[in-house]
C-alpha cells in the first residue's frame, strides 16, 4: 500500500503544483479569452489532486486529510517534477526580475501534457480501481490541455520573429527538465510492480511522436538532453518550490483549523 | 514568418444546450481564427455546461437588417393575422398536432 501512496502523491503533487502555478495568470492573461482558458486549465488540475489526496487520505487513514497533504507538507515532501514549479520566465540572474512569459507557460503545459494524455490513458487500466477511475475522468481534461497548449505552440512557434525566438527560448529552457520522466524512482517502479502504476519506458516513443510533430509544425527545433536529471520526484527541488509552497500555503497555515 | 495581426477579428458564438435543438446566439469573441476562436468559445461559454455544440461565425460575415427600416420592413406584418395557421378546424380524430 505504501507503494501506492508514494505513486498517488508523485501524481497529485505534479497536478497542484502546475495547477498553482497556472493560476497565476488568473487575471494577469494576455488576452480575457486566455485568463479564463488558463483557469479552466488549473481548475481541471486542483480537481484531479484533490480527487488523488483524498484517495491518499483515505489509505493512510488517521487525520490525514486532502487539506493536510497539500498544506501541511514542505518543499521535501513534494514528489512533483522539477519541471512544473519553475515560474513562468526563463533563467535569470542575480536579482534579475521578470514578468511572466506565456511561452513559457504554453511550452510547460504542452510536454507535461503530452505526458499525461498518454499516462492517464494507460492508466484507465490500473489494477486500483479508484485510480482507474480517477484516469479516465483526467484523462478529459487533459486532452483538451494538450490541444489548447499544442495550438498556441504552433502559433507561437510558426508565428512573428518575437514569438517565434520567444518559444524557442522556453523549449530551450524547458526540454532538459523532461529527462526526469523517464527516469524511474523507487515509488514508480514500487507502483509498477504491483499493477498500480505505469512504466513511463513504455509511454516514450508515443512521447517523442507527439512532441516531435508538434515542433515541426511549430517550427520549433527539439534541443539534445544530456546531463544532470532533475529529481523533484524524489524530493529534491529546485528553489523555485519554496516560494510556490510559502504563497499557496500560507492562508491555511495561519488558520490551521479553518474550514472553507 | 508572418507579420502579427494587430487587431483579432470578431468572431459570434452560437452553443447548443444538450435539450436544444437550435444553436442559439450567446455572445462574441476575438481571435486569430475560426480554430482558434471555437477554442475560446468553449472556455469562455461551455464551462458552466451550457452546451453540447459550438458554431463560429465571423462578424463579418453576417449581413444585418438595418434597424432603421424596421418600419417598412416589420410592420406590414402586423395586422396580416390570418398568415398565422390559427383559423383551421381540426378534427377530433387528428389528436394533438
Amino acid at each position: 500500500m505504501r507503494a501506492a501512496i508514494d505513486y498517488l502523491l508523485h501524481l497529485a503533487d505534479n497536478a497542484l503544483v502546475l495547477g498553482q502555478r497556472n493560476a497565476e495568470w488568473c487575471g494577469h492573461g494576455p488576452i480575457l479569452e486566455e485568463d479564463i482558458a488558463l483557469s479552466n486549465v488549473s481548475l481541471d488540475l486542483i480537481g484531479q489532486a484533490r480527487l488523488l489526496y483524498q484517495l491518499v487520505a483515505r489509505l493512510k487513514g488517521g487525520n490525514t486529510s486532502e487539506d493536510k497533504l497539500a498544506y501541511f507538507r514542505d518543499a521535501h515532501q513534494f514528489r512533483n517534477y522539477t519541471l512544473l514549479e519553475l515560474p513562468h520566465h526563463g533563467p535569470l540572474s542575480g536579482y534579475a526580475h521578470s514578468s511572466m512569459d506565456y511561452g513559457t507557460t504554453i511550452v510547460r503545459n504542452f510536454l507535461y501534457s503530452a505526458l499525461m494524455a498518454l499516462l492517464w490513458e494507460a492508466l484507465e487500466k490500473s489494477a486500483d480501481a479508484e485510480l482507474a477511475a480517477i484516469a479516465a475522468k483526467s484523462l478529459k481534461e487533459v486532452r483538451y490541455h494538450l490541444r489548447h497548449s499544442r495550438d498556441w505552440l504552433v502559433r507561437l512557434g510558426d508565428g512573428t520573429d518575437e514569438s517565434h525566438a520567444r518559444a524557442q527560448a522556453a523549449v530551450d529552457h524547458l526540454f532538459p527538465y523532461t529527462a526526469e520522466f523517464w527516469a524511474d524512482s523507487p515509488a514508480e517502479e514500487a507502483a509498477i510492480k504491483a499493477g498500480v502504476g505505469v512504466d513511463l519506458q513504455t509511454l516514450k516513443a508515443d512521447w517523442n511522436a507527439i512532441v516531435d510533430a508538434a515542433f515541426a509544425e511549430a517550427t520549433l527545433q527539439r534541443p539534445t538532453v544530456a546531463g544532470y536529471v532533475p529529481e523533484g520526484k524524489l524530493g529534491r527541488h529546485s528553489e523555485h518550490l519554496g516560494f510556490l509552497l510559502a504563497e499557496m500555503q500560507s492562508l491555511a497555515r495561519a488558520h490551521p483549523n479553518g474550514n472553507w | 514568418m508572418s507579420t502579427a495581426l494587430k487587431e483579432w477579428p470578431l468572431w459570434e458564438i452560437f452553443v447548443r444546450s444538450k435539450q436544444g435543438l437550435e444553436h442559439k446566439h450567446c455572445g462574441s469573441l476575438h481571435a486569430a481564427d475560426a480554430a482558434q476562436a471555437l477554442d475560446m468559445a468553449r472556455d469562455v461559454y461551455t464551462r458552466r455546461q451550457e452546451g453540447v455544440s459550438i458554431w463560429v461565425v465571423e462578424s463579418k460575415a453576417i449581413t444585418a437588417s438595418n434597424p432603421d427600416e424596421k418600419g417598412e420592413l416589420f410592420d406590414p406584418a402586423a395586422d396580416k393575422i390570418y398568415r398565422h395557421p390559427t383559423f383551421y378546424d381540426i378534427p377530433d380524430e387528428v389528436g394533438h398536432m
